[in-house]
């Protein structure tokens, strides 16, 4: 488990951050889309390349 | 009518011709009909992990749900397995892949089994993975059945579309195995993303435009545009851990050992938060849509807005497509699903009693799939009976799955888990599953204590509990055995 430290950190809070409460209330369009919808969907964008971090810089060796 | 039903014909023939088409790669032995020989590359992994994964759940079940709590249902389960799913596959499917080329396992049973040397462990892991999978085929007989339903407008009772898709899955499972079932699931992938968006961009276009559609729902129903309307904090974040159910899925471990080689996970790691994105976006705006569209559908029946709104909104021929995408989702996830419940019991049970080998692989490969044959009935049996919206016995079969998940971990991860932690494990998650599940059956939005706290959590952490107790608490597994699973030379991600 050597070398986990950063991209565990990342992992946490990229799920501290799937809590969006700050705009759990809002009602505003934003681009077309709920504001908290829009956050969500870039959110999955997010996630994605945090994947790919992972995989290039995690990935077993051998 | 006619032409919808032509339509969707047409694509079952389609269907049917790229599934059978795989059988003349078949090579006559068990490993190459539940494995394909492990011959699977990435964008074929993609296709079959995320076409098993991507159910009525998906379509039907998210825009019934989206229909009464809005835009917070994509946050509840989209965006958490955008992380939480190829995180999983990541710390387990290459690991798993690796251990099973190895040691020769086709389903949990044989590496739960072998890892703790334990036959009977190995058999109530089968039980609970069963029991466990009811549900789950449940959500795409009966998405089926709704799907056949809605599209003729009422004529075709609910039963028979259940049955029509229940025998295509069939055909096409005893045809083709694991190497028909990874094909037909990446042609059904592709075909229900294209076809979601089409349906989306249909239903959006004759509302005038999304801008406008959405302006009509925050003028008539604004509390589908707030997550915090319908959903309560503890409800979101506790909702984050029911992915975690893909590490137990037997349907997606099955489909992890078909891979040709370890580097044939990172395609689908790195795609897999995009592509989730792309199939619940639109179903869950268009169960939003619905609501002001089609108002007035109570509980389980908002299952069926999706097809109403494709119904009401496309012509014949684009109708027939876009079931034919509703189609393709359901049978993507049950194909896989009755393949690796006859991969258990063939190998789990059938082989470990009768011997290591219990007579020549055809009778093997046969007994394969009288068992599918026979799940299949009998979820089309109980799919007549049982009346739960699609989204709600897809979060209970989830959260059963995701009890387990310790188990699985601990059994690839964590040298100094014991036998009679998992046992301790195993017990406690279904101990706890089947009392959560009794205690909240008359009782749909259920949650711990009424305070938003998903009964998945209590479940999770008590599962993972009993197995670090039990482990601790006695002797530690032999070497040599753990030396199969953890060599000094092996790299851990």
């Amino acid at each position: 488990m050597r070398g986990w430290g950063p991209p565990g950190v990342g992992l946490v809070l990229l799920c501290l951050l799937h809590n969006d409460l700050w705009w759990w209330a809002d009602l505003r369009l934003v681009g077309g889309l709920p504001v908290s919808l829009l956050y969500h969907l870039a959110y999955c964008a997010v996630a994605a390349v945090a994947m790919g971090a992972l995989v290039r810089r995690r990935w077993p060796r051998g | 009518m006619t032409i919808t039903l032509i339509v969707l014909g047409l694509y079952l023939s389609l269907l049917l011709g790229v599934a059978l088409g795989s059988h003349r790669l078949f090579r006559g032995t068990g490993e190459d009909w539940f494995l394909a020989t492990r011959t699977i590359g990435p964008l074929l992994l993609l296709g079959s992990l995320f076409g098993t994964h991507m159910t009525a759940f998906s379509l039907l079940g998210a825009s019934g749900e989206a229909y009464h709590r809005g835009v917070g249902v994509f946050a509840l389960m989209a965006s958490s397995s955008a992380v939480v799913v190829p995180l999983v596959f990541f710390l387990l499917g290459p690991r798993v892949w690796r251990l099973g080329r190895r040691n020769g396992y086709v389903t949990q049973v044989d590496l739960v089994r072998d890892r703790w040397g334990s036959s009977a462990l190995g058999t109530a892991l089968f039980v609970a993975l069963v029991l466990l999978l009811v549900p789950y085929l449940l959500i795409g007989v009966k998405g089926g059945g709704i799907t056949l339903r809605e599209i003729t407008g009422g004529a075709a009772p609910e039963w028979l579309g259940s049955a029509l898709l229940c025998l295509i899955v069939l055909v096409y499972v005893w045809a083709g195995g694991a190497r028909g079932t990874a094909w037909a699931n990446g042609l059904q992938t592709i075909v229900f993303t294209l076809v979601g968006g089409l349906a989306f961009w249909v239903v959006v276009d004759k509302a005038g435009g999304l801008g406008a559609a959405l302006e009509r729902v925050a003028a008539e129903r604004p509390d589908l545009l707030v997550p915090g309307a319908t959903i309560r904090p503890l409800e979101l974040a506790s909702y984050m851990l029911v992915p975690l159910s893909v590490a137990t899925f037997p349907h997606l471990f099955l489909h992890w050992l078909t891979a040709r080689d370890e580097r044939a996970f990172r395609l689908p790691i790195v795609a897999y938060p995009v592509a989730v994105a792309a199939v619940w976006l639109p179903s869950v705006l268009l169960g939003i849509l619905g609501a002001v569209q089609v108002p007035g559908l109570e509980g389980p029946a908002s299952g069926s807005v999706l097809v109403r709104m494709i119904r009401d909104n496309a012509g014949d021929a684009l109708s027939g497509l876009l079931a034919a995408g509703v189609f393709a989702a359901v049978m993507s996830s049950l194909d896989s699903q009755s393949l690796a419940l006859s991969s258990l019991f063939t190998r789990g049970v059938v082989r470990h009693y009768a011997g290591s080998d219990p007579g020549p692989r055809p009778r093997e490969v046969l007994l394969g799939r009288l068992f599918a044959a026979g799940v299949l009935g009998i979820a089309l049996v109980l799919s007549m009976v049982v009346d739960r919206s699609i989204f709600r016995m897809g979060i209970w079969s989830f959260s059963g799955f995701t009890a387990l998940a310790p188990l699985i971990f601990a059994a690839v991860w964590w040298r100094r888990a014991t036998r009679a932690g998992a046992w301790c494990c195993l017990v406690t998650a279904m101990a706890a599953w089947l009392a959560f599940l009794l205690r909240s059956w008359n009782e749909p939005g259920y949650t711990v204590g009424g305070g938003g706290l998903m009964p998945v959590a209590v479940m999770l952490v008590l599962s993972a509990a009993a197995l670090v107790v039990g482990s601790l608490l006695s002797r530690p597994p032999a070497g040599d055995r753990l030396l199969r699973f953890f060599p000094a030379e092996e790299d851990a991600p």
